[in-house]
This record gives C-alpha cells, structure tokens and sequence, in this order.
C-alpha cells in the first residue's frame, strides 16, 4: 500500500535509502546533499538499518570506499553533489570499469569557481562520460522512484554499472513536497537480495578484479561498458515496467509531454520540466501546439526513441543547465546529433539558470516565443543562446 | 553460481573476455613467464648448499624450486634475475651466483 | 491531461530574518495543507544563511500535483515577519492586486498602506509581543502562521490547530514545555490579527 508523505528531496533520497537498507555507505557531506548523509546515519545510529556507515574524509576517499565495498561483494550507495563529485572524479571511471553496481544520489550544484552553493548541472554533465548510468528526477517523487529503480539496473547482471541519480539541488533536495512512496515490505520485495556472480570475498572462487589492462585488452573492456549501456536500454524499460505494475506509476527513458502533435517542443531536464509543463498547458490553452520533452535517461541517450519522438516537430529548443565553453551545452549536442538525419527540423540551444538564477514560466514563455518565430520564419539566426542573463547593464556607471 | 564460459589470451574478442578484466584462476600469475627480463642468472651449486633455504624465504618471485624441503634448483621460467638469491645465500657457502647469461 | 494554473493554487511568500523562523513557518503551513489533504510545496531561498540577514521562503498549496519548481514572483500572500524590512526588501513586488499583506507589527493596516502603498487586503498583527508573551522570546513565526491561516481560510481553523498541537509535539519533543506557550501563541494570534 503506497503511503502519502510530505518529504524534501533530501528526505526522499535517504529515506528511499533507508529502505533499500544497503549493506554499505560511504559518503562524505556537501551541500546541498549533505542531509542525505546526515539523515541515512541517523537511521544507523538508530539501528532502523543494518548498514555499515563509513565516515570518510573526502569524497575521493567515499567513491574508493564505495569501490571496495562494492567489490567486496556488498551493496554499497552514496550521495554528493558539485565539488564532491569532482573529487570523486577518477574513482569514477574505476567503479564504471570495474562494472560495480554503486547507486549513487547527486544533487546537482554548480561547480565552483566562482564559488557557488546553487544549482545547475554542471557537476553531474562533467561526468557524463565517466561509465555511470545517469537519471534524472523533476521532483522528490521522482528521485525517490529512480533511487530504487536504479538499484536493480545497477545490479542486473546485463548492465552491471554503477547508477547516478540526479535531483535539483535546493530547488528538488530542499523543498518540502507531496509523494507517495511504498512499504518497506515492498522495496525489498521489489530489490531483491543482492547476490553478485564475481566479489572478493567469495572465498571459494578467489578472484582478482581491477587489475594492469594495457594495450592488448584495455580496449576490449572498454567496449564492453559500451555493449552494458546499450544493454541497460532495455533493462531500465523492463525495471519501469515491473515499477509501474507495483506503483501505478510510469516511467520510461523520457517523458513526452503533449508531444505527439506538437509544433515547437522544449527538452530540458529535471525541475525546469515541471515549470515547462505549467507554460505547455498555458500555450496549448490558447491554441498553440507546444510540447515538452523530459530525458530521464541521460545515458544511455536513447537515441532512436528520441528521434521518433521529435520526428514531427517543426522546431525544438534544447535547454542546458551546464555550458561547454567554446562549443553547445551538452544535452543540444546530443538531441541535435541524433536529429541530424532529419533535416526538417530546427533546433536551438539555450543555456539557463547557471549559479542557480531561477527560471520562471516567463523565461520559457519566451523560448516558446522565439520557436513560433523560428516556425514563422524558417530562419534561425542565433544557434546557442543564453537564457535569463543580463545583456545589458543598468544606467549607473562607477568610474574606477 | 553459474560455470562461466570465457576466453583469455590475445585472441579473444571484447564477447569472449571476461568482464572488466576479472581473473578467475587463482594463482595464475605462473602462466605469466617473466624469465626473459632477465639479465643475470643466478647458477645453483648443489655441492656447496647448506639447505638453509634463505633463498627460498627471500625471493620475490617464488622461484626457488624446492623438493621435500630441500633446494633442488631455480625457476628460470619466472626469475626476474634480481640477485637476491645469491646476497642472502650464507658467504661460507656461496651456492649462488649472478653470472651474466 | 490534467492542468495545473496558479488560480487554482495559492502562493505565499515569506519575508523574515534569519533565526526568526520564516523557513520553519513556510514549511509549517505546507505540512499542515499537506495532512488535510492539499498538495504543497514549501522552500527557503537559500542565501547567506547567517542571524539577522534577510530571507525568503515560498510556500504553494493546491488541490492539484504542483508542477511548477521557479521562485514566487507574484504571490497571492505575503508574509512579512520582521517589519524593519519594509524599506529595506520590496516586500510587495509582485504582490496580486486582489492579494494579502500581512505584516508582523503592533501598528494598524493603515499604517502599513501608507508605507508599502499596497492597496490590496493588509493585515497586521503584533506576533513579536505575542511571542514574547506567550513563548518567552522573539519567534513570531508561530503567530503568524496562525494569521495566516485565519486571513486567508485556507485551511481549517480547527484541524489546523489540532494539527498544530500534534507537530509540535514532535518537533519539540525533547522539551515539551514550550508546546503550551506555542499553542497560546497560535490561538491568541488568530485573534488579535488586525484589519479583518
């Protein structure tokens, strides 16, 4: 039976954790996922879970903790957000290539400098290639949906990756929000025990795992984490499948949000999707034909679902929460890369909302607006442009 | 758990290896011979050996082969040449020697 | 395909300093539209979190899943709890011309009018005095909770007390005695509030 709650998405992530009741966790605490930690070893002080909680002295030493850990044979997750995931960079890369199946929660933040607590995506997109699946979440409803699902995507032994599952910092892991989430009963009926086929202390099959890998094979096992992905396309839709039947709720790689006939479509990730669909049902209300396409799946990008998807738009925006200096934002590259073989199709890419300036519905009325344009005039005169920052200053100059 | 079905070695493609380069056989460091990156090679005098087996303790690459506990001869298959053998071997004996191959 | 519009949300918005509770009160009044049934959402804007500096904090309450996730820009309720920020924060930007304002002072409503030039519904309420009498410090977040509650209807008076008590109790649960000075504060504040 689902119970109704009133969680942050902080609460929901440990909350989700709490019932997951891995074996391990190691983390380290930065805002804004701090609580997760926080909350998650409260649950082990109060022994409502039967974890090990390893207090580590950086994230670089909880992403290494969560590799021995996982390599042990244990279930193991963690949380971070921005400079903690920077941290963990090169451990990153070690628990995808040893195909360990770490769930781990961020809630997303800017990347310093300059120095900066609020949220966008460039923490999260700078490990886009790291190996690590990547979900994203619009609510805590929907964070708390994918940190269980994420569980068993992770431990199928067809994927054997390790999990990312990305929420807005402040924007999702702070505010308090209506959600329903399952029994505890349910979750571990629905995880299942975790009983891997290779761990180190299978002390009758010794392995070694993690060893020198120059050039004879590191490419072979490269491949393979290519071959995990493409598998992990169908098992994340099997997994939703099965999450749907228990919770009556739907998931899939994206959402398409009065997509079918639509003109003009946005594709933008995590919270900024919600306030999209509030301007979708204004636009659609006075006649106008727009829709919303929210990635869940950021990789494996399933690209061939996403180029049916957007086939009959005429033109769509692509909003990136991150920047790659000198090029797109790193969602436009790919939607325009799997577009490419439709030629029919205009597509623009907008940044926004870096360091956390708030988008509002009036930001993406305005994107909207210049998609009508595009349509109206076939032309696209700017390819990537910057939502919400100040172009031109005010009357006041302060002479140095 | 369930018998797996895999290839190693040069040949076998990124389907056949095992995932993420996991090495199943315990022990199998021995099919790696290491003997050709040696320069010097240490010669074994039975006649002078006391059988105090310093040698044995002290070689990193376990390549003293030694047969009801006594010495019987060196692994050239895997000796790296270090020489160790032949500093710790007990001067009044001197059963080992680095000669250059 | 169900809708969600702001006329069938309510958006507050809440202006205090940090350590008089603006955030607690935001998610306060989001918990308890939450357990008669309402969907809500309730955030601070996070800044320099330090004593005294000024704060924001959001609350929306509907009959509907909220999807939206930006800041209040233009709110249907404004809650000011310190008042030595009018002037400093333009507290009613934004502010629905049919909206509230609600302000913690022992001045009237016309006071506050003159001040903000707001024309809309203004209410005023003297929760610092309140809380000072009932609580025994300045925290006149839980007597303007409850005057929020009164001047808008949005929830009902009585289970939102009864509610109240409950919350308290877990909150406070390590020190009990201060759940009674709350529950006058709240019952004192619903009526003393000014302008109704």
């Amino acid at each position: 039976m689902a119970k109704r709650v009133s969680l942050s998405g902080n609460e929901a992530a440990a909350f989700a954790m709490k019932q997951i009741d891995p074996d391990v966790v190691a983390a380290y605490p930065i805002t804004p996922s701090t609580e997760i930690p926080q909350y998650f070893s409260q649950f082990v002080a109060n022994g409502e879970v039967n974890s090990e909680f390893v207090a580590v002295e950086s994230e670089h030493s909880a992403m290494s903790a969560c590799i021995g850990a996982s390599a042990a044979g244990a279930r193991t997750m963690t949380a971070t957000s921005s400079q903690g995931l920077a941290l963990m960079w090169e451990m990153l890369y070690i628990a995808a290539s040893m195909r360990l199946p770490i769930v781990m929660t961020v809630a997303n933040r800017a990347l310093s400098g300059p120095i900066n607590i609020h949220n966008d995506h460039s923490d999260s997109m700078g490990a886009r290639d790291s190996g690590w699946i990547q979900l994203y979440s619009e609510s805590a409803q929907e964070a708390y949906d994918n940190i269980i699902q994420a569980i068993r995507i992770a431990e199928d032994p067809r994927v054997s990756l390790p999990v990312m599952v990305c929420m807005d910092g402040f924007i999702t892991s702070h505010a308090l929000e209506t959600l329903e989430v399952l029994e505890d009963e349910e979750v571990k009926k629905f995880i299942g025990e975790y009983n891997p086929d290779d761990f180190l202390l299978n002390a009758d099959h010794p392995i070694a795992m993690g060893p020198l890998d120059l050039q004879s094979y590191y490419f072979e096992h490269k491949r393979q984490e290519q071959d995990a992905m493409d598998n992990a396309k169908q098992v994340i839709l099997e997994i939703a499948e099965e999450y749907e039947k228990l919770t009556g709720r739907k998931y899939s790689h994206f959402e398409k949000y009065a997509l079918d006939d639509a003109d003009i479509a946005v594709v933008v990730l995590n919270s900024t999707a919600g306030t999209a669909k509030v301007v979708v049902d204004d636009l659609r209300s006075q006649g106008i034909k727009a829709g919303l396409l929210k990635p869940r799946t950021f990789r494996p990008i399933p690209g061939k679902e996403i180029f049916d998807a957007l086939k009959n738009v005429k033109a769509v925006a692509v909003m990136d929460k991150a920047d790659s200096f000198g090029a797109y934002g790193p969602l436009f590259t790919d939607i325009r890369n799997i577009m490419f073989d439709n030629k029919d199709i205009k597509i623009v890419n907008y940044i926004y909302g870096l360091g956390g300036r708030d988008v509002g519905t009036k930001d993406i009325e305005m994107v909207y607006n210049d998609l009508m344009d595009i349509v109206k005039t076939g032309k696209v005169y700017e390819v990537k442009k910057y939502l919400g920052v100040r172009e031109k200053g005010g009357e006041e100059v302060w002479q140095l | 758990m369930s018998e797996k079905v895999y290839k190693t070695g040069q040949d076998a493609s990124w389907k056949e290896l095992p995932k993420a380069g996991i090495i199943y056989e315990a022990g199998n460091a021995r099919e790696f011979k290491t003997g050709d990156w040696r320069v010097k090679k240490p010669e074994y005098y039975a006649d002078k050996c006391i059988q105090c087996l310093f040698c044995w303790a002290y070689c990193p690459e376990s390549a003293i082969i030694v047969e009801d506990g006594k010495v019987v001869g060196i692994d050239y298959d895997h000796c790296k040449g270090c020489g160790i053998c032949a500093v710790e071997c007990p001067d009044r004996a001197s059963a080992i020697q680095m000669v250059i191959e | 395909m169900s809708t969600t519009t702001a006329a069938k949300m309510l958006e507050i918005r809440w202006h205090g300093r940090g350590g008089q509770g603006a955030k607690t009160a935001s998610l306060l009044l989001a918990q308890a539209a939450f357990e008669i049934g309402a969907y809500m959402q309730a955030f601070p804007e996070y800044g320099p979190e330090r004593m005294g500096a000024p704060v924001t904090a959001y609350t929306r309450i509907s009959n509907e899943p909220i999807r939206i996730h930006s800041n209040i820009y233009e709110p249907d309720v404004e809650v000011v709890i310190d008042p030595t920020l009018i002037g400093i924060v333009d507290v009613t930007s934004g502010l629905k011309e049919d909206g509230i304002l609600l302000v913690n002072t022992p001045k009237d409503p016309e006071y506050v009018k003159e001040k903000t030039g707001f024309k809309g519904k203004v209410y005023t309420i003297d929760a610092s005095q309140i809380a000072l009498d009932e609580i025994g410090g300045n925290f006149p977040n839980t007597p303007m909770l409850a005057a929020v509650v009164k001047v808008t209807g949005i929830l009902d008076e009585q289970k939102f007390v009864e509610n109240m008590e409950g919350n308290f109790r877990k909150k406070f649960a390590h020190k009990l005695q201060v759940v009674d000075g709350n529950m006058r504060a709240l019952k004192r504040a619903m009526q003393e509030v000014k302008g109704l």
